[in-house]
């Protein structure tokens, strides 16, 4: 029986095998931010052990990092202190840091990809679990604890259990790409198969839907891999993914002939099986929004909110927590999607704030304002998307629609940085996760396209983007 | 090949026998577990203050009296018992530092998020998947609890539950083994692996 493209990695990888016990894997990339590790540096310190590979790891600074001012000091103390020890740690370890000035710093899923560090075939581990963005590429790449973030330090490997397989075939055509983007259709996704649909496997997206996909959109579609429970979702690479990563800072020197290996091997076998199928329709999709507080509870823009009951199918869990999340998002069930007003805006995060999520949303909003009431605010992914940006002339067009143009970084996706949401605020935002809290105590977070958000942003509340006119 | 471990960095897993603290909720996420305000320390320790930081405390810091941890009842509960998906979403580590910091050993839930699940392993917690009729049981089990990793069973006043776990897991908690000093003595098969591999260097 053929193998699929995760399995081949995979045998590709393991170092140690024994039956009836997890395999040790090979890490071929380990991406390192500063909330993950200052504990997994200590445990190598108080052992005595030194970093295996220093030339496999890249360390940058994301979640803890203001995104404006960057010529002052850090006023939050513990983040300064957490900033710090990253530093120190890579000096002490000889590890290559991305640091606050860099021109490569930003969110470590956005550059892994535009340093060409991310590559097809490859293991790629983070203390992160939106590390799964860098499957995209035809990588088996997955968050770790820090626990593990220590054990591939030490050793360049991690212990794991082989997790099943489950296809997602993405089939059909948009009817208007613009207006209903990657981002819908992982939402649409992870609303038919729900938080916990992909546990304990890996995800292959596959079709038609996933190949016309841009390798931006590939990684919006596999950054939410882990919002549907999938530790890890890949793509199988073609011309695209080969394209995409030449030429980058980083690209290996033997690029070409890398490229002919994987052409040849990378590839799902015709009768190689999944253990999980999932197929989803996109001909007739429309624009995601989601009402609730994880984010499987989402509808189409043109629905309302719903009734507990109605979401839950009989299931009196679903029901309950259902009921919860309408309470924590002061929504009342049967209000049209479009009669939601928002206060905030925020364009960014791992999932959506690469250049072509910017210049998508920055088409919408080009020549008009952001509404009264309504703070909006971009967060490009990173500081090399920032400066392709400004190099375009997308700043302005967001600055003159009052949208505020900040520094690189994870930012108000989870509001580890001054920008967090008040008591209260609603915010239509572009990142990944709509938990309670998430973006500030007591914040309300309903998940969108960059187009969504900004369509919102510009009437203050959501609007169907399909009905805008748009170039 | 787990016969050689040296290094001890956990202590082991023991018999315990508590009453069961009932989370009566399905996909627990670790953001609710520990909020992201208290995710900038850089040490291990002293986590458990801030455990269900957001539906423990009100915007002045008070008890919120309806949430569970605050019943003084629970104040010696060892086990937490929960609905499905536990600890799914953020990767951090800091989840289960502040479980254990709080004095919880045992999650029982129908299902659990993959890295959460890995990291217990890490730390001397022991996860343990239940069906969900079985769970629901056990949150309204008003007697003690009495969780037996060795023998895979738990028990209550009136009956015993077992429970599936695989054995090379229960073996690092019963143990409380080290990895990665497991890891390092495979240094040989490591190093043979790296000379065949086709990736190169990031620099």
């Amino acid at each position: 029986m053929g193998k699929t493209l995760f399995e081949k990695i995979w045998d590709e990888h393991v170092v140690v095998e024994k039956a009836n016990s997890p395999s040790l894997i090979y890490v071929d990339r380990h991406l390192v931010h500063e909330v993950t590790s200052p504990q997994a540096f200590d445990g190598l310190r108080m052992n005595n052990r030194t970093v295996r590979r220093p030339d496999l790891t890249i360390a940058t600074m994301d979640h803890n990092v203001p995104t404006k001012d960057r010529g002052l000091p850090i006023l939050d103390q513990t983040s300064a202190i957490q900033i710090q020890t990253l530093e120190k740690n890579c000096k002490d370890f000889g590890i290559q840091l991305f640091d606050i000035n860099s021109p490569n710093q930003g969110i470590v899923h956005v550059i892994g990809p535009q340093l060409g560090i991310t590559l097809p075939g490859t293991t790629i581990v983070c203390g992160d679990s939106h590390t799964s963005t860098h499957g995209a590429f035809g990588a088996l790449a997955f968050g770790i604890g820090t626990s593990e973030v220590e054990h591939v330090l030490a050793s360049q490997t991690i212990w794991m259990d082989k997790p099943k397989s489950f296809e997602i075939r993405v089939e059909g055509k948009r009817k208007n790409p613009h207006a209903v983007t990657a981002k819908d259709i992982i939402m649409a996704i992870i609303k038919n198969i729900g938080t916990a649909g992909g546990s304990g496997t890996i995800v292959e997206y596959s079709g038609q839907g996933v190949s016309d996909l841009s390798m931006e959109e590939r990684m919006t579609i596999c950054n939410m891999s882990i919002e549907g429970g999938a530790r890890a979702g890949l793509v199988e690479p073609d011309e695209k993914t080969f394209d995409y990563l030449r030429n980058r800072k980083y690209t290996p020197k033997n690029y070409e002939s890398l490229v002919e290996y994987w052409r040849e091997n990378l590839k799902t076998d015709s009768d190689a099986k999944f253990d999980k199928t999932f197929t989803l329709r996109i001909d007739n999709i429309a624009p995601q929004v989601s009402w609730g507080t994880n984010p499987s509870m989402t509808c189409d823009v043109t629905e309302s909110v719903p009734f507990p009951e109605d979401y839950s199918k009989g299931d009196q869990n679903q029901k309950k927590s259902a009921e919860r999340a309408l309470e924590y998002m002061d929504l009342k069930s049967g209000t049209p999607i479009t009669e939601i007003k928002i206060d905030r805006v925020f364009i960014g995060s791992c999932t959506n704030a690469r250049i072509e999520d910017l210049i998508e949303a920055s088409k919408v909003i080009k020549g008009q304002k952001v509404a009264k009431n309504v703070l909006a605010m971009v967060v490009p992914g990173s500081q090399m998307v920032k400066k392709e940006a400004e190099e375009l002339g997308i700043d302005k067009i967001f600055i003159d629609a009052n949208f505020e143009w900040r520094e690189a970084g994870c930012s108000m996706c989870l509001g580890m940085n001054p920008d967090i949401l008040s008591p209260g605020e609603r915010c239509a935002s572009t990142s990944n996760r709509n938990f309670e809290g998430r973006q500030g105590v007591g914040g309300r977070t309903h998940l969108v396209s960059p187009v969504m958000a900004a369509a919102a942003a510009l009437e203050g509340h959501f609007v169907d983007v399909r009905k805008l006119d748009w170039d | 090949m787990l016969e050689s471990w040296t290094g001890i960095n956990m202590e082991k897993f023991k018999k315990i026998k508590t009453i069961v603290t009932p989370l009566d909720q399905i996909n627990v996420d670790t953001d609710q577990i520990i909020p992201k305000q208290f995710l900038k320390l850089v040490q291990k320790s002293g986590f458990g203050k801030y455990l269900f930081y957001n539906w423990r405390y009100d915007e002045n810091e008070n008890q919120k009296q309806d949430f569970v941890l605050n019943d003084n009842k629970y104040q010696n509960s060892k086990i937490l018992v929960s609905g499905e998906n536990f600890g799914c979403g953020s990767s951090r580590e800091h989840a289960v530092w502040a479980l254990q910091d709080y004095g919880f050993s045992v999650i029982i839930a129908p299902s659990f998020g993959d890295i959460f699940y890995s990291n217990c392993f890490k730390n001397g917690i022991l996860p343990i998947q239940l069906e969900e009729r079985m769970v629901e049981k056990l949150k309204h089990e008003s007697g003690e609890l009495e969780v037996d990793l060795e023998n895979q069973f738990l028990k209550t006043n009136t009956e015993q539950i077992p429970f599936d776990i695989n054995s090379y897991k229960k073996r690092i908690l019963l143990e409380g083994l080290d990895d990665i000093s497991q890891t390092l003595q495979l240094h040989d098969k490591i190093s043979e692996f790296e000379k065949h591999s086709k990736i190169p260097s990031v620099l």
